[in-house]
């Protein structure tokens, strides 16, 4: 079957949540190009389907506040997109890695408590503190990754030693006196680009929108680069990828520690934006729930998954918090659900119900 | 800083307190352990739903005036039955070949159930009052509430009768055979994934008594199933995998861990003790102090 | 090119490779047989860094890689392929074929190197399927792509041809004499004597983690302590008297 070429990018964005999937053609037909066989000029095309999907998006989002007017609009779109960044920060450890950490809010609460610490003991400024918070959170995820990886632990078992991480340092921050222990910390308002923090919406908005293009980036690249390869192939066949020359502790842990850089620019943003942090917020389990919870939703190991996710989940909370009242707790037991129909019905992720439909789609034309 | 004397004269009732508190985490771990051990799979959701069997101890109590340990008719059917069915409908369709897969619904599930319980309970911590909660009891020189020990000799004769459960019954000896072999087990005629309903169901069950025991002499929150759930795991690697011993060792193990890290690091930093046990084991010892190398 | 000097293991009380002594020339094709559990598999673990011996030695193209890591011991240019065929489940066969290649390569090249290399093999027309969409012989090649794709110096190919049939074996065993033309020693373990017979310049036999005969596919098959290992005590007599 060939089907023509248009069938594949109804929408730019279809195709790149799909770029996991071959190209739907025989590849004995040629680029007329390249002379090369279509599976390979499509394989070598996905950075650049990639940046142009992202860029697309990011040109939209960007002028998004002309017509986003109430502060309302502006924040839900906020969150989302901060909800984006834990979800791809995750998604590089958990999705294209396929080691699912289920205590991403070490990075979260390193980043963000570095960066309180910097700015009301030392003083520095805001963007000081994202650096170095951001530092915290690579170094520590190089070493988390480091030790886990090293003593051989996989599936549950690193799940399991991550939460318990998160506990640690739940439980540290809460008996420390310069975290502010249980009491947690506030930083001062200072408002301007420098100090992260702004007047209007529109500020936050941008920093969010920043910050989540750059983890979706990072993404993006991990998804094409010689580097997501082994990765990728760590995941699916680790004695395979070794048998070919990879060194698999290595890879996992250089894609922990991204995956925690991402994660702890999360948590600065966290403390810049709600100025007070403490453990429970920002160690506790919530936030990790959150991390791996998008990408499940949006499609793992994608591109745009954690994208997709975020914003599938954030509608949700709305639709559920007009429906059932102010009533969190209702809201994160459906947060659970959904996790439950997920992992049951969808584990491809809402990005891969368009390729189980044209699946389908393509099955019914061979019979 | 605590004197070390005032240490001296409080370590032997902190060693009694852990040990019965362990007794507990004993058998909440060894219903862990069985379902693991069985169906190899790690269930999230163990600390929550021994947080719904709390509740239902409690609501039995206020409501209908049950006393907690008469509630053990109820409670430990009623779980099994809630096991069976979870294991049935919710988890097993889930699993798709992954282990990740069961981990990520039992997450799912432990999210449902607690902030459920959230919604419907309210945040704050309850407790009950009954004609023998404020007795006190001397084991040895140290002075323990009546419930505690009640609730370590309960859980230790729960134990008993599991393992006799799991050695001279047909039901056992089906388990154990898929435990050990869940291929062979069903080319000759066992029913597979009965016994692993079944299995699960069991491991509840173990909740739904615990829970019975512990709550005269604890309190339930929405959130007391996050404190349980690390420790049980904790019990379970400490034990080894699926080791019935290793997880009634462990258990009083980590209850004395637990004790003595509050007595000398303070009642905040004291619950750290159990969190590096277990991420040391988990690193170095992942078979556990009694189970065998992969 | 390889070297094994007396290498041994043990998994508890049983000798899994029991002091095996063995040198491969380079460019030539060696064969290591012998009945199930003879611990072939084990040895090509042990070779290959999967498995850390008890004791001895292996040394390859001169160089002491006894104890080394798996992915270290593929860089040298010792590679392996697997008996159960370990594809990147989810991955298109051309991303497969393609993660061999990378080593040397940046991922652009890697991607059009391995296109040549599955047209190599004959998955040419296969590049863009999922590989656990192939049928077994296609997922024999695409092992066997993929680990020429990391380009070899010496290829140990663990049962490629078991669970082909036999017009797939015909097509498979022009282009391993190919891989070995193109100048990559290859030691493969293989259970179909027809490939042994006409490929393996030189074969050794393994029986209870021993070498129990060396030399040429004529003279071992020939081997009367051979035939007793494959077929149980007696059985050359047995089958001498039954001709």
């Amino acid at each position: 079957m060939h089907p023509p070429q248009s069938n594949r990018s109804v929408t730019g964005m279809a195709s790149s949540i799909e770029d996991s999937a071959p190209p739907g053609r025989g590849s004995f037909s040629r680029s007329a190009r390249s002379g090369q066989p279509a599976a390979v000029t499509h394989l070598l095309g996905g950075t650049m389907r990639s940046v142009r999907v992202l860029g697309a998006i990011g040109i939209v989002l960007a002028l998004a506040p002309l017509v986003l007017h109430s502060d309302f609009q502006l924040t839900f779109v906020t969150l989302a997109l901060y909800s984006t960044l834990l979800g791809a920060a995750w998604n590089i450890l958990g999705g294209f890695g396929g080691q699912y950490s289920f205590g991403h809010a070490v990075f979260f609460g390193l980043g963000a408590y570095v960066a309180a610490m910097l700015q009301v003991h030392a003083g520095v400024p805001a963007w000081i503190g994202l650096v170095a918070g951001v530092a915290a959170g690579a170094a520590a995820g190089a070493a988390l990754g480091a030790i886990s990886f090293r003593y051989g632990l996989r599936g549950s078992y690193f799940a399991l030693v991550t939460l318990a991480m998160a506990e640690v340092f739940r439980i540290v921050a809460n008996s420390v006196p310069f975290t502010g222990a249980g009491v947690g910390m506030m930083i001062e308002l200072r408002t301007g680009l420098a100090d992260l923090q702004f007047e209007s919406r529109r500020g936050y908005y941008y920093l969010a929108l920043v910050l989540a293009l750059v983890a979706l980036a990072v993404g993006s690249w991990v998804r094409h680069s010689r580097f997501g390869a082994a990765l990728a192939a760590v995941r699916d066949n680790e004695d395979a990828a070794r048998a070919l020359g990879i060194d698999a502790t290595r890879v996992k842990v250089a894609a922990t520690a991204l995956s925690g850089t991402l994660m702890a620019a999360g948590g600065v943003f966290y403390l810049q934006y709600f100025h007070y942090i403490d453990p429970s917020l920002v160690f506790g389990p919530s936030v990790s729930v959150e991390a791996l919870l998008g990408p499940i939703v949006g499609g793992l190991g994608t591109v745009l998954g954690p994208l997709i996710g975020a914003f599938a989940l954030a509608l949700v909370s709305q639709i559920a918090t007009h429906l059932l009242g102010e009533a969190p707790a209702l809201s994160m037991a459906l947060y659970g659900l959904i996790l439950i129909v997920m992992v049951t019905f969808l584990p491809r992720g809402i990005g891969g119900l368009g390729k189980l439909v044209r699946l389908r789609a393509r099955r019914g034309r061979d019979a | 800083m605590i004197d070390g004397a005032l240490i001296g004269a409080a370590l032997w009732p902190a060693l009694v307190n852990g040990l019965t508190m362990g007794a507990i985490y004993a058998l909440i771990a060894l219903g862990l352990t069985l379902i693991y051990g069985v169906l190899h799979i790690i269930n999230f959701a163990h600390g929550s739903l021994l947080m719904v069997a709390l509740y239902a101890v409690l609501v039995l109590f206020e409501r209908l005036g049950l006393d907690p340990y008469a509630a053990l008719v109820v409670l430990v059917p009623g779980m099994f039955a809630l096991g069976y069915a979870l294991q049935r409908f919710v988890i097993n369709p889930a699993r798709h070949g992954r282990d990740e897969n069961t981990l990520l619904v039992t997450l799912g599930l432990s999210i449902v159930i607690e902030n459920l319980a959230s919604h419907f309970f309210k945040t704050d911590t309850r407790q009950i009052e009954t004609a023998y909660t404020f007795m006190m009891v001397d084991v040895a020189g140290a002075t323990i509430a009546m419930p505690r020990l009640l609730a370590c000799v309960g859980a230790l004769v729960s134990c008993l009768v599991l393992a006799v459960l799991m050695r001279y019954t047909d039901l056992g000896r089906a388990i154990r055979a898929v435990a050990r072999e869940a291929q062979g087990a069903r080319v000759v005629g066992i029913d597979v994934e009965h016994v692993f309903a079944m299995s699960f169901a069991i491991g509840l069950a173990c909740l739904g008594a615990a829970a019975c025991f512990l709550l005269p002499a604890y309190y339930v929150s929405p959130q007391v199933g996050h404190g349980f759930v690390l420790v049980a795991f904790t019990v379970v690697v400490l034990g080894g995998m699926g080791s019935f011993t290793g997880s009634l060792v462990g258990g009083l193990l980590v209850g004395v861990i637990e004790s003595l890290g509050g007595l000398l690091l303070g009642e905040s930093l004291g619950q750290i003790g159990v969190f590096v046990v277990f991420i040391a084991i988990l690193l170095l010892r992942p078979s556990g102090l009694f189970g065998h190398k992969a | 090119m390889l070297e094994l000097t007396r290498l041994s293991k043990r998994f508890g009380g049983l000798a899994a490779v029991d002091s095996v002594s063995l040198v491969l020339e380079e460019g030539r094709i060696g064969a290591l047989i012998g009945p199930n559990g003879a611990g072939k598999t084990t040895c090509f673990a042990l070779i290959s860094g999967f498995i850390r011996p008890d004791e001895g030695r292996v040394v390859f193209a001169g160089r002491d890689i006894t104890g080394w890591p798996a992915h270290q011991v593929s860089r040298e240019g010792l590679v392996r392929t697997f008996q159960i065929v370990q594809p990147f489940t989810g991955q298109s066969v051309l991303e497969n074929i393609a993660v061999g290649a990378q080593r040397k390569r940046s991922r652009a090249a890697a991607i059009a190197f391995a296109a040549e290399v599955a047209a190599r093999v004959g998955l040419g027309d296969q590049l863009d399927k999922p590989a656990e969409s192939l049928p077994i012989a296609g997922r024999k090649r695409l092992e066997l792509a993929r680990a020429l794709a990391a380009e070899p110096r010496l290829l140990l190919l663990d049962e490629v041809l078991a669970g082909l049939n036999p017009a797939e074996v015909a097509e498979v065993l022009p282009l391993i004499e190919s891989i070995r033309a193109a100048g990559t020693t290859v030691l493969m373990i293989e259970h179909v004597m027809q490939a042994v017979m006409s490929l393996a310049d030189d074969v050794w036999v393994l029986a209870h983690g021993s070498l129990i005969a060396t030399g040429t596919p004529e003279s071992v098959t020939r081997d009367p302590a051979v035939i007793e290992a494959y077929l149980g005590h007696g059985a050359a007599a047995r089958l001498a008297g039954a001709t």
